[in-house]
């Protein structure tokens, strides 16, 4: 067990978990950050969930616009053209 | 980043010869995150449309004096925050970013502390005492899953659901976020956590149960 793996606790590393994935972790708290992972399970498996989790939220299809404002929109945006042409 | 700049100026060029299939390309490309922003300051989802709805208004007036300074989307989500501030003032509501100022500063957990053995632990501080265990990767592309999720997002706060919805469902970058809703990076990263953290916590609970 080295050193390292003992300064940096499962309860902080979570928290470290987005600015890890942003790359926002200087060199050496990155590499306390993977260092701590390779050696225990639960980090590794709370890593993975939040990648599967940023995953499955890329895959959520963005909501559709109710068609009657859409309408509405296109409208306007025909009577703009038609007072710019003026 | 020339290409992208070259497409915003032949989309600039079609919006301001009257291309209506680029208009309404565009509000649909949009819409679903102006509406999600706007619900940060504003209180009900029908207030938000209308902001958005203000927002294309907002845009076709400023159209012809845009001058490309800021990316398209940037100025569009500008015109966006300006209305909903005006709004929010308007129905003495506070601001999302003004109330909380600095979100870094309320502490708030990834992972419920119980989780984690007590830090007067003799051997493990602040390690699992109950850690997590895989997903199904069958449970994880389920219907149902998916719909927990969406769920999840539904009921963050605004500010967290704003951040999570266009870096995670919308794919922008940090840097575009912080410019649309004039965000700190730190204040970014840490409602973005915030948010990310939850959905997990939730998924967990979802699949833990099923």
């Amino acid at each position: 067990m080295s050193a390292e793996f003992e300064q940096l606790s499962c309860q902080e590393l979570v928290e470290l978990v987005t600015e890890y994935l942003e790359g926002g972790l200087s060199e050496g708290e990155r590499a306390r950050f993977e260092a701590h992972v390779g050696l225990c399970d639960g980090c590794n498996v709370y890593l993975e969930q939040m990648q599967q989790t940023i995953r499955l939220t890329g895959s959520i299809p963005a909501e559709a616009l109710a068609p009657d404002a859409e309408r509405d929109l296109l409208e306007a945006f025909r009577g703009w053209r038609s007072a710019e042409a003026q | 980043m020339a290409q992208a700049a070259a497409a915003e100026a032949q989309l600039l060029e079609a919006l301001r010869s009257g291309d209506e299939g680029a208009f309404t390309a565009l509000v649909r490309e949009y819409q679903p995150s102006l509406v999600r922003v706007a619900r940060m300051f504003v209180s009900s989802q029908a207030a938000a449309e209308e902001v958005a709805q203000e927002t294309w208004l907002g845009v076709l007036n400023g159209l012809d004096r845009f001058e490309g300074r800021s990316s398209l989307r940037t100025w569009i989500f500008r015109i966006l925050t300006n209305i909903a501030k005006t709004k929010a003032v308007r129905d003495g509501r506070t601001l999302p970013f003004s109330a909380l100022q600095d979100p870094a500063r309320v502490p708030e957990a990834a992972v419920d502390a119980d989780r984690f053995l007590d830090s007067e632990h003799p051997r493990w501080p602040g390690h699992w005492a109950a850690k997590p265990t895989p997903w199904p990767e069958d449970a994880l592309v389920a219907a149902e899953t998916r719909e927990r999720l969406a769920e999840a997002i539904e009921a963050l706060p605004a500010t967290q659901r704003a951040v999570i919805s266009l870096r995670d469902i919308e794919g922008w970058s940090s840097e575009e976020v912080r410019n649309a809703l004039d965000l700190s990076e730190t204040n970014q990263r840490v409602l973005l956590h915030r948010a990310r953290s939850k959905v997990r916590a939730a998924l967990e609970s979802y699949l833990e149960q099923a």
